[in-house]
């Protein structure tokens, strides 16, 4: 690429020619106020004028994000024309903000106070009536508060590139413009997913999780036997909450933290995975060999049961009848657990820690209650969790290393671990339906051509026994349409297929700590192109250090089929582990 | 949500259908089933976001953007008072308040009997013959509060 000469403050630099402004600055080590800072074209308007400077060559000031450089051009970032600009700009987004920022969960996260912060936005500038707002909490996962919305925009990107959904949009106009799914509807008479990626883009509060923090205070007050539960991907991620870089597994101090929450036990939903391996993969058995219906496709990611019951109801034949590895470690819980201590169910409340926000809305299904009792009682996000731990006073840091509990069910396999990564379940179920069909473990253990970290498609051939076994693995709605539109028109190849609704799989989801550049000045610049790779390898590398692989060889799982269910898909198996679908309206009532 | 019968289905099918060649074919399909419906629902727009591969919300931003489009049934009448700068300082307030008093309905609304729709609209381009009324295409010029009265009366009387 050709360099061409610019001046920032007086001072020359070379730079390549074809950048913006900002990224040319950022080369030459400034980083210009910004509510868009490589975010990938998730916002490439220039309207927000957030990231004023002056440049030589322009007429007035110049949004840095949009505004190319050019040979000769002075670039001025710090003069008090553009500081000015910039915090006038801040000061219009605020002015018709609620500005409640002691009562938002963004805080700390929030680039707008970041950019106020920078720029000095400070006093009420321009007072004056605010919009009329609207508030949405009807949805188990999602809260929706266009009080804090400053219509940048960037959600109703996200749900286009993950999802080709469009579930948001601009509505109205003017001074009346809000942004929300069409009539402005609920989250929940919407056929929004539930998956919060437009949550992990929202720069401010407007977009945020249902929190149930409130409701595991109540159960501890109400005298209950408070267990928890943490799904693989949260221990990937957990660590960005305390300082630390992104990838850096935190396993054990993840459970000493928990454990000092108080809850009654702390188990890894690993152990729910493996299980899910074991239905999952008998099932697969029995489609392949019996004739049932294929592909067969994987039923462990809410986003996409959802995305299945909305937009695909001819094809839900196809999923798996599994519940997903926590709810069927919840109803283990329930049952088998409150049997082996003598407690009621009724007094045993579970929480899933999980890195998604959908299964805030899976626990709440009918389906997925055995006898009128949920499996799952309360589901936290990654960041809901870190909000404990840091209201409790502990020092992330300093806390020791401590292992699960490893009571009936604490012991886990690494092809459980990996569940969190896109590909991950097809993985660990191949291992396993490789072992039953021939008798021996597949080696290499490592499946790799069904890895990655991206959303998009993969696909493999297997060769169990002579007979090649096609798989497919897509994860974000974009791509998962693809696949199904196959199936819909007859002509898919595969047997089996591994859906997860978030890009990327778990280590991406809706409920994982936000990755904002702006707010990361530790990390690499390319850290938005870079996390979910850096994500997945700590999950690959607790794997390798498992000594149990597979999901067949968990002694525990072992034993649970021996002492309590009797074998994979039996009766009581189906009464506790596995579930149902229906089609639903896209737009209900 | 009530869903759409075959034919009308059909019908935004075939709407849809002529400007399949265009690159950006929203505005003119809207434009189409607006002219030819009256009205633009939501079940109407998804079935052109089927057909368009266009979500629904962006479609709904569309229909509430321009006010050209609706989202509920106009009368058959569609009464459009200018409140453009120059209608407004020649007393246009006054204007659209009378209709306002005399049908009984806000700007935005219809008439129980489904006869009126009185809409504020913006400069309409004839700020020569302020305040101007337009009802289903034809201009009244110079608008009085006095003849308000009559000029629905014309409307009522051809019934």
């Amino acid at each position: 690429m050709a360099k061409i000469n610019i001046k920032i403050e007086g001072i020359p630099y070379q730079v390549e020619a074809g950048l913006t402004i900002m990224e040319a600055a950022k080369a030459c080590g400034y980083e210009i106020p910004s509510l868009c800072t490589f975010n990938h074209g998730e916002c490439n308007v220039g309207s927000c004028r957030v990231c004023l400077v002056e440049a030589t060559g322009a007429r007035g000031l110049v949004a840095s994000c949009v505004y190319p450089v050019a040979e000769g051009m002075e670039i001025k970032i710090g003069s008090p024309a553009a500081t000015e600009a910039r915090r006038r700009s801040v000061e219009l987004l605020l002015s018709n903000h609620n500005k409640n920022c002691q009562q938002c969960d963004k805080n700390g996260n929030c680039e707008l106070l970041h950019v106020a912060t920078l720029t000095g936005a400070r006093d009420d500038a321009y007072a004056g009536i605010h919009s009329e707002t609207f508030l949405d909490q009807l949805a188990p996962a999602l809260v929706r508060d266009t009080s804090k919305c400053i219509l940048c925009g960037r959600c109703v990107e996200r749900c286009k590139n993950a999802h080709g959904l469009g579930i948001l949009g601009f509505e109205n106009r003017g001074f009346r413009t809000i942004v929300s799914p069409a009539e402005n509807r609920s989250f929940a008479k919407s056929p929004c997913i539930q998956c919060g990626q437009c949550v992990n883009v929202c720069p401010t509060g407007a977009l945020m999780e249902h929190s149930e923090i409130d409701k595991i205070d109540a159960a501890f007050r109400a005298g209950k036997h408070v267990i928890a539960q943490a799904a693989p991907a949260v221990r990937a991620a957990l660590g960005e909450e305390f300082g630390y870089p992104i990838g850096t597994p935190v396993t054990g101090k993840m459970a000493a933290a928990m454990r000092r929450l108080g809850f009654e036990r702390v188990y890894d939903v690993n152990f729910g995975a493996d299980l899910t391996i074991m239905e999952e993969g008998t099932e697969l058995l029995h489609r392949l060999t019996e004739g049932g219906v294929l592909p067969m496709i994987t039923s462990c990611s809410p986003g996409w049961v959802n995305y299945a019951e909305l937009n695909y109801p001819d094809l839900l034949d196809h999923l798996s009848s599994c519940k997903s590895p926590h709810q069927m470690q919840g109803a283990i819980i329930k049952s088998w657990w409150a049997q082996q201590n003598g407690i009621d169910p009724k007094d045993i409340f579970v929480v899933s820690v999980m890195p998604c926000v959908a299964k805030k809305y899976e626990k709440e299904r009918e389906q997925e209650k055995v006898n009128g009792i949920p499996d799952v009682d309360a589901v936290i996000t990654t960041r809901e969790l870190a909000r404990m731990i840091r209201r409790s006073g502990m020092l992330f840091q300093r806390l020791p290393e401590e292992d699960w509990d490893a009571d009936i069910m604490g012991d886990y396999s690494g092809a459980g671990v990996i569940f969190g990564v896109t590909g991950g379940v097809m993985e660990a179920a191949l291992r396993t339906v490789y072992y039953k069909l021939t008798g021996k473990e597949h080696e290499p253990i490592e499946l790799e051509a069904v890895r990655g970290h991206e959303a998009g498609i993969r696909e493999a051939t297997i060769d169990i026994n002579g007979t090649p076994v096609s798989v497919a693995i897509a994860s974000g709605m974009r791509s998962a349409s693809v696949l199904l539109d196959e199936i819909r028109e007859g002509k898919s190849k595969y047997q089996f297929i591994e859906i997860m609704g978030c890009p990327g799989g778990c280590i991406n989801g809706g409920g994982q700590p936000y990755v904002r550049p702006s707010l990361l000045p530790n990390e690499d610049d390319d850290i938005i192109d870079t996390y979910k790779e850096k994500r997945a390898k700590a999950l690959y590398s607790e794997d390798e250090r498992q000594t149990v692989r597979q999901s067949h060889n968990n002694p525990q799982i072992i034993e649970l089929y021996d002492k309590f269910l009797g074998e994979p898909n039996s009766h009581l198996s189906h009464e506790l582990l596995h579930t149902s679908y229906a089609g639903r309206e896209r737009f209900a009532d | 949500m009530s869903g759409l019968n075959a034919a009308a289905v059909k019908q935004i099918e075939e709407i849809c259908g002529r400007y399949k060649d265009e690159k950006t074919p929203l505005m003119m399909i809207l434009s189409d089933i607006q002219n030819e419906y009256g009205y633009i629902p939501l079940e109407v727009q998804e079935v052109v976001s089927r057909n368009t591969g266009i979500s629904v919300a962006e479609i709904y931003g569309v229909v509430t953007f321009y006010s050209f489009f609706s989202l509920t049934p106009k009368g058959k009448y569609v009464i459009g008072c200018c409140l453009g700068t120059a209608c407004y300082v020649k007393g246009a307030q006054n204007v659209i308040d009378k209709f306002s008093e005399i049908l009984k309905i806000k700007p935005g609304e219809t008439t129980e009997d489904g006869l009126f729709t009185l809409d504020a609209l913006r400069c309409i381009g004839a700020c020569g013959i302020a305040p101007a009324v337009s009802i289903n295409g034809t201009v009244y010029p110079k608008v009085t509060t006095s003849q308000v009265p009559e000029i629905i009366d014309k409307y009522k009387a051809a019934e």
